[in-house]
């Protein structure tokens, strides 16, 4: 018997918390940034158990823009992660906070 | 209980707490392949093959292979491992973690209550469905997403430049 549908709501929610607590307690970028990917996992693993509820590939089309959305992201961050290395020879989030703002 | 999707959904969730925990970004990135691998398991469970082709392909190895690529472009070394551990005291992760138990069980309570359980169907979905609705009403969206890849590459290259 496959599982219900809120069983697997519920495992995408831990695996969401489980990022967001990542992004919380670490300092260093590449971990955050790996947070985030999670995140984004977890969102397209509960698209496509939505899409499974309801018979229809729309689901899946989501978990395929997150796809695009998630590549991008990753190379535009680990771009600036790259830079922000190479300037301030540190990846500490709090060195690049020369903004003041 | 179906141990189809427990069992990855288990080695998911230890998988991502691992990674997000670990002082050594490269152990971090493994255990996050490991996660990623085991969700892809889920999809093909859920009736959704392409999509857990594609997270296999592309997530684990296209994203994360980036993430390796960096890391060693970085040369990170024990340094890092040792600031890793003098950040990560539970005076730091504590707070945060006490909150994000509060959540979970918050979410559990929300999302799973009592004999209202819809179960999902073994039906599978495979590509030429997929395909047939990326092109039919979701064009605008391939377009769009397409657009966003090609400012993506622009600003990876323009950030990624020695100078």
């Amino acid at each position: 018997m496959i599982v219900p549908f809120e069983q697997v709501l519920f495992v995408s929610g831990v695996l969401f918390v489980l990022g967001l607590m990542g992004i919380l307690i670490r300092r260093n970028i590449l971990f955050v940034l790996m947070s985030i990917e999670v995140m984004m996992n977890s969102a397209a693993l509960a698209f496509v158990a939505a899409g499974n509820r309801w018979g229809q590939p729309d689901g899946q089309i989501m978990f395929i823009l997150i796809l695009t959305l998630a590549a991008s992201e990753a190379s535009v961050g680990l771009a600036l992660v790259l830079q922000i290395f190479r300037r301030f020879k540190t990846l500490d989030t709090d060195a690049a906070s020369e903004m003041k703002g | 209980m179906d141990l189809v999707f427990w069992i990855p959904a288990l080695v998911a969730i230890v998988a991502t707490l691992l990674a997000v925990t670990n002082y050594n970004p490269v152990h971090g990135l493994l255990y996050l392949i490991v996660s990623l691998l085991a969700v892809a398991l889920i999809f093909f469970r859920l009736g959704a093959p392409f999509a857990g082709i594609l997270e296999v392909i592309v997530y684990a190895g296209a994203i994360v292979v980036l993430f390796v690529f960096v890391v060693m472009m970085l040369n990170l070394g024990d340094a890092v491992v040792e600031q890793e551990k003098r950040w990560l005291k539970p005076r730091v992760w504590a707070g945060p973690a006490v909150l994000c138990g509060v959540l979970i069980v918050e979410l559990w309570r929300v999302v799973w209550p009592a004999g209202a359980t819809h179960p999902l169907s073994d039906a599978v979905i495979d590509a030429p469905h997929v395909g047939v609705a990326l092109f039919g009403p979701y064009l605008l969206a391939v377009e769009l997403a397409s657009m966003m890849l090609l400012a993506a590459l622009v600003a990876a290259f323009h950030l990624g430049r020695h100078d």
